[in-house]
């Protein structure tokens, strides 16, 4: 296309010129129109999601509804808390989402190095399947252990839960970072007196950090988000944000501003860790098949 | 010199030595608790019928469970051509889109690094929380879904609430949540496609839409594979937005096997029942996952 237009551009009149630059702009504009259309929808579904938390319980349920003047409040937030237990159930979801990341990690590390040092893929192939074995096969036999043990509705269980999605999702994006880091400089290491614990610690470790910092990340968030484990899993005293916020569906029908707002804080935390490690999204997601 | 360092040093020579079973060794102790034992014992289950709400203790009936799930259950029937239309249709929906989007935003543009952070947000944003910002906005009377449509000339739409519409309804969902993936991996592959074929083609006076056909397309083929892979599984897999929309109704009409084996495990505590459905749930991912992976081979 431009080859093109400068063959033909360099004699051409200065009108022709210009009718050309203004060609090339208008194609511009026309293709950031189409950006803007395409990533419309992702956009509004979360513009919705704040403003409908922003709204009055009028103004949420009005109709035809408004979408950029109306009259702003910020009542919704503080009635959230006032009428759940809405703090004790962002504690919960913090302490599962990093217990689980951290035990995945301890254990997670070690494994992903060994795999990638000692190409053990029987482990590796193990950890795989138990992603694509649906939920609910763990969920039973849990259930029916959890409860005998009497340890429904406890810390640990949901922990232990969680650490099946994320000690696979650490393992097998670890395992990319650790196969990067080259041999030769864990050699080097073997050869100045380090053990192979040495080794891992002091310099296959320092070297992944960035790997750590998204594989950790990603863990959280996954167990953030799980809601087939806690609703099954989770009791009064454990409950999980996704969990309360389905209870809350139930009960406040039509009065969406507070539903909007429990969406918004339990999605917000999410978000800003995604900007953090979002190079690595896309590599977690597909269990390092797709790196970028 | 004390017979204790001879000991710390044998040991620390033995665990050098065996260091490659020692550093997987905590990793394979929790996935056989958490995760081998469970698809054992699920295994095992499958051939017992056991109601975990009464006092009888399990009993052995062998293939029992699985002969009623082929032969003589019509819900399973129908939830599992629901669940496999259900994962076709979303995972075609997100491929065309997907790929077609990948190939609009596959040049330099200012903002494109904001495009592909906004195209990450729907992926792990909360499941719970956008299905439930979709009932809101699904609401027939007085959601923002209707006024828009109706603003256009079309509908209104019943959405989730008409056991007609809901599957669409959700399948929607799962469009805005995931084409994203298709569209990001679609993207990487772009990036990473050789240049010589392009610059023979235009010698060769290739126009831009046969490019892409006979070029562009069939190098990109092997990683739309993978995407394509991995949104089968889970769509195959969804719950959470179906469980909070629309928990399988209205009248069944959203319930796929894995909402039906929910049910049968954690509202009928029909627990041998349950995991002979999870088993034959996992038969088909797996089924589906390795066809996609022979495609991956083959040349068309």
């Amino acid at each position: 296309m431009v080859a093109r237009a400068g063959h033909v551009g360099f004699r051409a009149a200065p009108g022709a010129r210009r009718r050309r630059a203004a060609a090339r702009t208008i194609r511009t504009a026309g293709y950031y129109a189409l950006v803007a259309v395409v990533m419309l929808p992702t956009v509004f579904v979360f513009f919705w999601m704040v403003t409908l938390s922003l709204k009055t319980q009028v103004e949420a349920a009005g109709y035809p509804p408004h979408f950029f003047r109306f009259a702003l409040t910020f009542r919704n937030y503080p009635e959230v808390f006032a009428r759940n237990p809405f703090l004790l159930y962002i504690g919960n979801s913090l302490v599962v989402a990093a217990g689980s990341t951290l035990l995945g990690l301890a254990v997670g590390l070690p494994a992903a190095f060994s795999i990638a040092r000692w190409r053990q893929s029987a482990l590796a192939l193990t950890v795989l399947v138990a992603r694509i074995v649906p939920g609910i096969s763990y969920l039973i036999p849990w259930y029916i252990l959890f409860r005998r043990l009497h340890m429904v509705d406890t810390y640990q269980a949901l922990i232990l839960a969680h650490l099946v999605v994320g000690l696979p999702l650490i393992i097998w994006v670890m395992i990319g970072f650790f196969e990067d880091i080259p041999v030769e400089l864990e050699d080097a290491a073997r050869i100045d007196g380090c053990s192979h614990y040495g080794a891992f610690l002091r310099v296959a470790l320092p070297l992944v950090r960035p790997g750590i910092v998204a594989a950790a990340i990603l863990s959280f968030i996954f167990s953030w988000n799980n809601f087939l484990f806690s609703v099954i899993l989770a009791g009064r005293n454990t409950r999980t944000l996704p969990i309360a916020v389905f209870n809350m569906i139930g009960f406040e029908e039509i009065n969406w501003g507070p539903l909007a707002a429990a969406a918004t804080m339990i999605t917000l935390p999410v978000i800003v860790l995604t900007l953090l490690v979002q190079r690595h999204i896309v590599t977690g997601l597909t269990f390092g098949a797709v790196k970028r | 010199m004390p017979p204790s360092a001879g000991l710390g040093d044998r040991l620390s020579r033995l665990a050098q030595r065996h260091a490659p079973v020692i550093f997987p060794a905590p990793a394979v102790a929790v996935v056989a608790l958490i995760i081998v034992y469970p698809v054992l014992y699920t295994g095992w289950m499958s051939l017992q019928e056991w109601f975990a709400s009464s006092l009888t203790p399990p009993h052995f009936i062998g293939l029992a469970n699985y002969a009623q799930i082929l032969t003589a259950d019509a819900r399973f029937r129908e939830a599992f051509f629901r669940t496999l239309y259900f994962a076709a249709l979303v995972v075609a929906a997100e491929t065309v889109l997907g790929v077609a989007m990948a190939l609009l935003f596959n040049r330099e543009f200012w903002g494109r690094g904001l495009i592909r952070t906004l195209s990450i947000l729907p992926m792990v944003a909360t499941p719970t929380a956008v299905a439930l910002i979709f009932v809101m906005m699904y609401h027939p009377t007085l959601g923002v879904m209707n006024y828009l449509v109706t603003r256009v000339g079309l509908g209104p739409f019943t959405w989730t609430y008409s056991s007609r519409t809901a599957l669409y309804a959700l399948a929607l969902v799962d469009v805005w949540e995931w084409t994203p993936l298709i569209m990001l991996i679609a993207l990487a592959g772009l990036a990473a496609l050789p240049k010589e074929p392009y610059e023979s083609a235009v010698i060769d006076g290739a126009t831009g839409l046969g490019t892409l056909r006979h070029i562009t397309l069939p190098l990109l083929r092997p990683i739309i594979v993978v995407a394509i892979l991995f949104r089968a599984i889970d769509a195959i897999k969804t719950f959470d937005i179906i469980f909070v929309m629309t928990q399988g109704g209205p009248a069944n009409a959203t319930e796929t096997i894995n909402l039906y084996l929910f049910n049968q495990a954690f509202a009928y505590f029909n627990m041998g029942y349950a995991s002979a459905i999870a088993v034959a749930l996992f038969a088909i991912v797996m089924g589906a996952a390795l066809i996609l992976m022979k495609v991956r081979r083959t040349a068309w």
